[in-house]
């Protein structure tokens, strides 16, 4: 099958100071890849540079010619702006079958049941009229994967998804995630620092600490070094 | 009714009522991204900038849009710059930039042709600041921010809603930020002499603030935007008529009154759901 990305010895970097030095990895159709790593270890530069904001370095970046037409679906950080913005949960998911559309000014109805067909996999199509701001985090949270799917049902790249969420919220979205993955065989690529939650959950690891630390499966992970390191420092902050 | 029929006599007044209408609809759609976005300084400090721009071309002796419109423009995109960066303390940045460029107009003024009548006005707006060329400006802006906002109205949203999401998808994210900055700046710069200097960044942000109290979905924010803004502009150049008040601030104040109503309307919402 062809690998949805494949990043060749990759360098990203901002004027002059690398970020992420050689970086060789590949995203499958079905993966569920996750990149840890501590603070200023280069995830969210590795993410920025897959997702096509930051051009590469060094070394050769290749997207699928699928994801790129449609773009990839893309969960970013919720910023303090948004937590209040007056808009309906159809609107926001709606926003994602942009990338779709070209330069034509309005959706047409293929787009608007994709709409409604993304709310209905995230048991959301009952908020269809409720206003964004009005939602728990959670909710906001499906909202917004609701829309990634809008743009691509191939890959979804989640950028440090639970931040903010309460315990029970993260359960219930680490669930919705493993649904996506297994029954609807979207691709999954998160940057997380969840680390303990991650080898559970996802298939293969990559630990960043500017070059790649470790890459492989996630159980090769609980059993190399840097991972068990990682772990138990992980376990002794906590 | 017979009092707008009356003031519909006076050709400048109708140059001022059109005009004036059309900008307010400009600033309060433009307001709606500039505000959620949280850049409803770059407005204030737009107006500062202009201004200044505006009190070294009076004393230089050239034309004042021309020179206004481009300095405008680039401090427009200048702002908006050193916001997204976040490197400077951005509000800090624009509250300096906004002091500095009034300070200079005004040092600029004093030493040339003193505080004349015409500084006066843009400090505080005047009714007959809309000349047909203000005018004929006024209506080719906003047919602009009318083609943006009906025919781009999905990519506006997106854009302002999460520019993340919106670069990753393929949105031009930096093209509609600098676009929204242009007609900002030009909005600004065409109605400041209409509304003051210190007056018209209330145009922008008004509507957009008062819309949100009640409405729940962007689309409606953005019509009720563009309504109650043309709206208050009425109201409130028929105050500054019947009253003899100064028109802008006539028209902020309408506008403060609308935001109390709206807000009044949003606590009764909320004690009965």
């Amino acid at each position: 099958m062809n690998a949805l990305i494949t990043c060749e010895h990759v360098d990203f970097g901002y004027e002059n100071v690398d970020a992420v030095v050689d970086v060789t990895m590949e995203i499958e159709p079905g993966d569920y890849l996750c990149i840890v790593g501590e603070n200023g270890s280069g995830k969210s530069t590795l993410m920025k540079g897959i997702l096509g904001l930051l051009k590469p370095t060094g070394g050769t970046l290749c997207v699928n010619e699928e994801l790129k037409r449609t773009g990839i679906g893309y969960l970013p950080q919720q910023t303090a702006a948004q937590r209040d913005f007056p808009a309906t949960v159809y609107e926001v998911v709606q926003s994602g079958c942009l990338s779709r559309r070209g330069n034509r000014p309005f959706y047409t109805k293929a787009e608007k049941k994709l709409t409604m067909e993304s709310m209905e996999k995230l048991g959301i199509e009952a908020l269809k009229k409720h206003c964004y701001r009005e939602l728990s985090g959670g909710q906001q949270q499906r909202v917004l994967i609701a829309r990634a799917l809008c743009a691509t049902s191939r890959l979804l790249i989640l950028d440090e998804p639970i931040t903010g969420l309460d315990p029970s919220a993260v359960q219930e979205f680490y669930g919705i995630i493993r649904r996506l993955n297994r029954e609807e065989g979207v691709s999954i690529l998160m940057v997380s620092h969840d680390i303990r939650n991650m080898v559970t959950q996802a298939n293969k690891i990559l630990h960043l600490g500017r070059r790649v630390l470790f890459y492989g499966t996630s159980g090769e992970y609980q059993e190399s070094r840097v991972g068990r390191r990682f772990l138990e420092g992980e376990t002794e902050c906590v | 009714m017979r009092v707008i029929v009356e003031m519909l006599s006076y050709p400048f007044l109708v140059r001022a009522f059109v005009g004036g209408i059309f900008l307010s609809l400009c600033a309060s759609l433009l307001g709606v991204s500039l505000v959620l976005k949280r850049y409803s300084m770059i407005g204030d400090g737009l107006s500062h900038v202009s201004f200044g721009a505006l009190s070294v071309a009076i004393a230089a002796g050239w034309s004042p849009l021309s020179v206004s419109i481009p300095v405008v423009v680039l401090s427009a995109f200048f702002l908006l710059r050193i916001t997204e960066n976040g490197k400077l303390r951005s509000d800090a940045a624009i509250a300096m930039i906004s002091a500095s460029a009034l300070a200079i107009g005004i040092l600029v003024t004093s030493m040339t042709t003193g505080m004349t009548t015409d500084i006066s006005s843009y400090m505080f707006g005047s009714i007959l600041a809309m000349r047909p060329a203000d005018l004929m400006l006024s209506l080719i802006l906003s047919a602009v921010v009318m083609v943006l906002f009906v025919f781009c109205y999905h990519k506006v949203f997106a854009v302002t809603f999460d520019e993340n999401f919106a670069r990753a998808t393929g949105v031009r994210v930096d093209f509609y930020h600098g676009l929204i900055a242009i007609l900002t700046a030009v909005t600004i710069v065409l109605g400041m002499r209409m509304m003051g200097a210190m007056l018209i960044s209330s145009l922008v942000i008004f509507p957009a603030l008062t819309s949100m109290r009640v409405w729940k979905s962007f689309r409606a924010v953005v019509i009720s935007s563009g309504v109650v803004s043309m709206l208050c502009f009425i109201i409130g150049m028929t105050i500054s008529y019947t009253l003899s008040t100064p028109a802008g601030a006539s028209v902020v104040v309408a506008n403060l009154l609308c935001f109390l109503l709206f807000s009044a309307w949003q606590a009764v919402g909320r004690l009965r759901g």
